[in-house]
C-alpha cells in the first residue's frame, strides 16, 4: 500500500504527519520525496547504509564522428544545444535526458555519460522503520527525476509513506502519482484553505482519491469546514495549535513520543485510511 | 546593476511555512514606487491579502505535450519505448508525465504524434491600492514548468516597469529547485525568512550554499523565534560565522495569523507591526547601498 501526504503550501505539517504515521505502522517504509529540502530525517533519525550517488544522463559529442550537420539541435525541444559549427555546446542545467540528440544523430557521433544530480539515502530507524530519502544537489534545477529514483526504494508488500514536496506542480505530481491514497494536510488559514484547493485539483486529475487533515485547527476560520462539508470531503483529523508541539518539533523529536493523545489520533488515523483503501480495492474488483 | 532605476528583493526560505508571504506582503504595504510579484507560482497566497483589482490577465503556454490519433496509429510501439518519462502506455500519452521533448512525435513512423503548445497556466496584472503593479500566477493543475512560468511572471513585470519604480520585491517559492533558481533573475538582495527549528536550520544551510554559487547577498529573518530560543541562538551564531547579517527576529505572535485569517495584512490588521517592519526595510536599503 503506497500513502503520500501532500499539501501546496509549505509548512502545514506534512513532515510531521508523515513520519507520525511511519512511526504508529509496524514494519513501515518512510520515502521522503521532498528531494530539494529533506526534513524527514531529522525526526526519525535514521542509521543510515552507504549512500548512493543518482545520476541524470548528459550527452557527450565524439568530434571524430561529429559533422556539425545541427540535428541534435534541431531535435532538442528544451534548447540545451547550441552549434557552433566547430563546437556543439551544452547547456546542462537545460537538458532533460530525454535521449532524442542520440538516437536521431545521423553519424552516431552522441553517446550518453552520467552526471551526479543528488545521492539517495536508506537507513533504517530505531523502531525498524525502513527510510529514503534523496538530496538533490545544490544548484541542479529538476527535482521530479531524482524522486522518481527515490521511489525505487518502495516495497510493494508492506506500507509505504510517501512525504511529498510542498507546490502542485510536477514534483508534486511525481511524488503523488501511483498512490493508493493521498493524505492532504492544510491548516486553519485562507493560504491553507487556497492551496488545499489547489492541490486538490491536482489529485482529481490524476485519480487519486484523498481525505484531509487539518493542522493548527483554529474553530473560528469556519471557510474551511465549510468547503469541506460542501464537498463531501473526508476529514480525519483536526490537530489544534498547541505550543508544546512546535517546541517538540523545533528540537527535532517527533511531537507523538511526547504526547499521547497525538499517537492514538494517528493510528486512528492509519486504521481509516486501511479501511478506504481496502473497500477501494474491493469495489475495483 | 547601475543602469537600472530600480532595486529587486526576493524573499525565500528553503523550508515552506516559515513566513515568507507574511513578510514580503508587509513590505509591499510599507513602501512605494514599488512593482510587487507572487512568484510562488504552485500556490500563490498574496493576492488573498492585498487588495487589488485585476487589470488584465493572460495565457501562459508553458511547452508542448504530445498526442496520439488513433486513427493513424499502427500500434508499432516505437514511442512508447524511447520514451523516457513513462509517460505512453497502451497508445495513450499521459498528459501530466509527459516532458514535452518531442521525441515520440519525431520517431513515429506513421506521423501519427501531434505535438503542440498547451495552455498550462494564467498570470494576472493587477493594481494595488497605491496605483503600483502586482503580478501573479495561477499553474493549471498538474501542470510542470513552474520555473519557466516564473520567468514569464518576472519578464511581464519588468516589461511593464516605469521610471518611478525604485523597488520589485518578489516573494519567493519554497525550496532550491527550479522556481527559486528562476526567481532569482537580477535579484540585488534575497531576504532569507528562517524559523528557529531543526528543519528551518537544516534548509537554511542548503539555500545559503545555493546563493553561494550564484553569489547573491543575503539577509536573514529569524520568524517566530520565541519558539525554540537555543536553535534561535545557533541560527545567529551560524550566520554570523558565514558573514550574513541578521535583519532581525520576530516573535511568535498568533495577530500573524488572524490577519491572514481576516484577509489582511499584518500591516493592515495591527498598526503596532509597521515600525517593526519600517526598521527591517530600513536595515534592507542600508545592506543594498553599501
Amino acid at each position: 500500500m503506497i500513502i503520500s501526504i501532500a499539501s501546496g503550501k509549505g509548512g502545514t505539517g506534512k513532515t510531521t504527519v508523515a513520519a507520525s504515521l511511519a512511526y504508529v505502522i509496524p514494519d513501515s517504509v518512510y520515502i521522503d520525496c521532498d528531494v530539494e529540502e529533506p526534513n524527514g530525517h531529522l525526526l526519525l533519525k535514521p542509521d543510515f547504509f552507504p549512500e548512493e550517488n543518482a545520476d541524470k544522463l548528459l550527452p557527450k559529442i565524439d568530434y571524430y564522428k561529429c559533422t556539425f550537420c545541427g540535428k541534435c539541435v534541431e531535435v532538442c525541444e528544451f534548447n540545451a544545444l547550441i552549434n557552433l559549427k566547430f563546437e556543439i555546446v551544452l547547456f546542462e542545467e537545460m537538458c532533460h535526458s530525454c535521449g532524442a540528440c542520440k538516437y536521431f544523430c545521423p553519424e552516431k557521433a552522441i553517446t550518453e555519460t552520467a552526471k551526479e544530480m543528488g545521492i539517495i539515502r536508506s537507513g533504517i530507524t530505531p523502531e525498524n522503520i525502513l527510510f529514503a530519502d534523496a538530496v538533490l544537489k545544490i544548484g541542479e534545477v529538476s527535482a521530479a527525476p531524482l524522486i522518481k529514483k527515490v521511489k525505487s526504494k518502495i516495497q510493494k508488500d508492506k506500507v509505504n509513506i510517501i512525504d511529498s514536496p510542498p507546490g502542485t506542480s510536477c514534483s508534486m505530481v511525481e511524488a503523488v502519482s501511483d498512490s493508493d491514497y493521498c493524505i492532504l494536510v492544510t491548516e486553519s488559514t485562507p493560504f491553507g484553505l487556497n492551496d488545499l484547493k489547489l492541490a486538490i485539483d491536482v489529485l482529481k486529475t490524476i485519480d487519486t482519491p484523498f481525505g484531509v487533515v487539518i493542522n493548527k485547527y483554529e474553530e473560528s476560520f469556519t471557510e474551511l469546514q465549510s468547503y469541506l462539508e460542501e464537498n463531501r470531503i473526508t476529514t480525519f483529523l483536526k490537530i489544534p495549535f498547541d505550543r508544546k508541539i512546535a517546541e517538540t518539533y523545533s528540537e527535532g523529536i517527533l511531537p507523538l513520543k511526547k504526547i499521547d493523545w497525538l499517537k492514538d489520533d494517528f493510528i486512528y488515523l492509519f486504521e481509516k485510511i486501511k479501511e478506504i483503501v481496502i473497500e477501494e480495492k474491493i469495489n475495483v474488483r | 546593476m547601475s543602469d537600472k532605476n530600480y532595486r529587486q528583493i526576493v524573499v525565500l526560505s528553503g523550508k515552506g511555512g516559515t513566513g515568507k508571504t507574511t513578510i514580503a506582503t508587509a513590505f509591499a504595504e510599507i513602501i512605494n514606487n514599488k512593482i510587487v510579484i507572487d512568484a510562488d507560482v504552485d500556490a500563490a497566497n498574496m493576492h488573498l491579502v492585498l487588495n487589488h483589482n485585476i487589470n488584465s490577465k493572460y495565457d501562459y503556454r508553458g511547452g508542448k505535450k504530445a498526442e496520439i490519433d488513433l486513427c493513424r496509429c499502427s500500434q508499432c510501439g516505437l514511442c512508447e519505448s524511447v520514451c523516457r518519462f513513462d509517460a505512453i502506455k497502451d497508445f495513450k500519452v499521459d498528459r501530466t508525465s509527459c516532458e514535452g521533448c518531442g521525441f515520440c512525435y519525431r520517431v513515429c513512423p506513421d506521423n501519427a504524434i501531434s505535438f503542440k503548445e498547451t495552455k498550462s497556466g494564467v498570470y494576472f496584472e493587477c493594481e494595488l491600492e497605491d496605483k503600483s503593479k502586482f503580478y501573479y500566477a495561477k499553474l493549471l493543475a498538474g501542470e510542470g514548468n513552474s520555473g519557466k512560468l516564473v520567468s514569464a511572471l518576472k519578464k511581464k513585470a519588468n516589461e511593464q516597469s516605469t521610471e518611478n519604480v525604485k523597488w520589485i520585491i518578489v516573494d519567493g517559492p519554497p525550496g532550491i529547485g527550479c522556481p527559486v533558481n528562476a526567481s532569482l533573475s537580477g535579484v540585488d538582495l534575497v531576504v532569507i525568512v528562517t524559523e528557529p527549528t531543526q528543519s528551518g536550520l537544516h534548509d537554511l544551510k542548503r539555500l545559503l550554499d545555493l546563493l553561494k554559487i550564484f553569489k547573491f547577498p543575503s539577509g536573514v529573518i529569524i520568524n517566530k523565534y520565541d519558539i525554540n530560543i537555543e536553535m534561535s541562538k545557533n541560527i545567529e551564531e551560524f550566520i554570523q560565522s558565514q558573514g550574513i547579517s541578521l535583519l532581525d527576529k520576530v516573535l511568535f505572535d498568533k495577530t500573524f495569523v488572524k490577519a491572514i485569517q481576516n484577509s489582511k495584512s499584518i500591516i493592515e490588521f495591527d498598526k503596532n507591526y509597521e515600525s517593526k517592519f519600517k526598521n527591517i526595510w530600513n536595515s534592507i536599503e542600508r545592506i543594498i547601498k553599501n
